[in-house]
């Protein structure tokens, strides 16, 4: 299995070996960063971008911090402080990046389908780190990853997501992944928060919380987006918490070794209690240790294959 | 693509390997401080059973890791197939060790140069050494080896290929002819 593709825009175009070839390269990248010199050459010379339109401390850092172990060289742009205030477009900055001979975008933004539309229009390799409700490739590519590494394999696991399903780019990204890899797939919310026909995906659906925690191996509890409520449709925190949030109580009547992910930030107290958050089924700082090497995979692999496509051009 | 030459068979490849072990301990003067560090993939098989020789020799297992040199390539652009990133297994600290790097088949020196950068990545050893099964010449970088099993001209049309029971299902080092 080679990889062949320039850009990662998401886990829905990818094939089950593709996914997995990531996971292995994953495996593999998490030992740099346990040495006491984190770095290693791959990279060096590249410049890497991060082109984030959405605010992201987690997401970017944790991409900066994975480009650098590379020894690759790393802009920051967020569009609040550049050209993108004085009307530029997406596809002019790209370019304008692309002629500073940059080699990798990483981009965030806020419209669906931003980081495909601009891999379209540019040489350089483009990383989805996240567009509107769509995707968020390498979110998901570390909590597979995370869900691997503690539970073995993906194939035939029961894994629920809970909480905003319908603003949700990690949830499709999940889905995408999980299901191609052999999960089988609960997503649980109030109905206002789950798109309709979602079952076309080959997931299942819930609204009680009970349930969706009752056969689950693994829990990936997604942060409530109140600043996305433009229409106040979502409910109250409270209301939230007492019908969704996970607790205690709750995870006594789940399995015992259920795993508790989230994608942060965290709101302790809506989705799940501090205790919870907090308790040694939680695998959320995990997540974050395995998200940088499942993004110096992404990079090392993206780059391979643009210098590659690169000389069958030449 | 033909077959030129068997150079070794199970038994030449048994004792060239258990020379070798016999010269490490002997240049060391002993296995205090002495680790093997194989280069994947075919050297890390080879760094296994020359600590299995040293073993049999002095009744002191030493220790073994693996070593991963996809990252540390400079030639990552120019190889026809995109190489597997295997993980690096050193299970040790290296710093103030004595290591010897073991490899199949010494060439360029390119591979030598790139392990050599990724072990002092890691730590810094009292000395690394080398030990390859098969030193067929043609060097591009000012590299040698400190213990050889085996040194056979070649030309540069050639291959060397080493076999190992671990990974090929028979132990065999051939001459290939492109």
């Amino acid at each position: 299995m080679t990889w062949t593709r320039k850009d990662l825009l998401g886990l829905e175009d990818l094939s089950k070996d593709e996914l997995e070839l990531i996971l292995a390269t994953t495996d593999s990248f998490k030992e740099v960063s346990t040495r006491e010199i984190k770095k290693v050459p791959a990279l060096r010379g590249k410049t890497v971008v991060n082109l984030f339109y959405e605010p992201s401390t987690r997401t970017r850092v944790s991409f900066e911090v994975a480009a650098k172990r590379l020894s690759a060289d790393v802009i920051n742009i967020s569009a609040g402080e550049s050209s993108v205030r004085k009307g530029e477009t997406l596809i002019d900055t790209g370019r304008n990046i692309e002629a500073l001979k940059a080699d990798i975008i990483v981009i965030r933004h806020n419209a669906s389908g931003a980081a495909t539309m601009l891999a379209r229009q540019v040489q350089v390799s483009v990383v989805n780190a996240g567009d509107g409700w769509h995707e968020h490739p390498t979110q998901a590519l570390l909590d597979i990853f995370t869900l691997k590494e503690k539970l073995g394999q993906i194939q035939g696991l029961n894994v629920s997501i809970v909480g905003d399903i319908a603003h949700s780019r990690v949830a499709r990204s999940n889905i995408w992944g999980l299901t191609k890899l052999g999960a089988r797939v609960t997503v649980c919310a109030p109905e206002i928060l789950i798109p309709p026909g979602i079952e076309q995906f080959g997931v299942s659906v819930t609204h009680d919380i009970d349930e969706a925690l009752r056969n689950a191996d693994a829990v990936n509890v997604l942060r409530m987006q109140f600043e996305r409520d433009e229409g106040g449709a979502f409910p109250g925190e409270l209301e939230y918490f007492k019908n969704f949030g996970i607790t205690k109580e709750r995870l006594a009547k789940a399995k015992k070794n259920i795993l508790i992910m989230h994608p942060g930030p965290i709101n302790r107290g809506i989705e799940m209690s501090s205790e919870v958050a907090d308790c040694p089924n939680s695998v959320i700082l995990e997540q974050v240790t395995n998200g940088i090497a499942v993004r110096m995979a992404v990079l090392f692999l993206v780059a391979q294959a643009r210098d590659k496509n690169h000389e069958t051009i030449n | 693509m033909k077959e030129k030459a068997k150079l070794l068979d199970r038994e030449g490849l048994n004792r060239s390997l258990m020379r070798i072990a016999h010269e490490i301990v002997e240049k060391n003067k002993g296995t205090q401080g002495l680790c093997l560090v194989g280069i994947r993939n075919r050297g890390a098989y080879l760094a296994k059973r020359l600590a299995d020789c040293i073993e049999k020799i002095e009744q002191e297992r030493i220790a073994v890791g693996i070593l991963d040199i996809t990252l540390y390539r400079d030639d990552l652009t120019l190889i026809a197939s995109q190489p597997v990133v295997h993980k690096t297994e050193i299970n040790f600290d290296i710093t103030d060790k004595n290591i010897v790097l073991v490899d199949d088949v010494l060439y360029t020196g390119r591979t030598v140069r790139a392990a050599l950068d990724a072990l002092i990545d890691l730590g810094r050893p009292k000395s690394i050494q080398l030990a390859v099964l098969v030193d067929r010449g043609h060097r591009e970088l000012p590299v040698r080896a400190d213990f050889v099993g085996k040194n056979v001209p070649t030309a540069q049309n050639e291959t060397v290929e080493v076999r190992l029971a671990e990974v090929d299902g028979k132990d065999e080092v051939v001459i290939i002819e492109k």
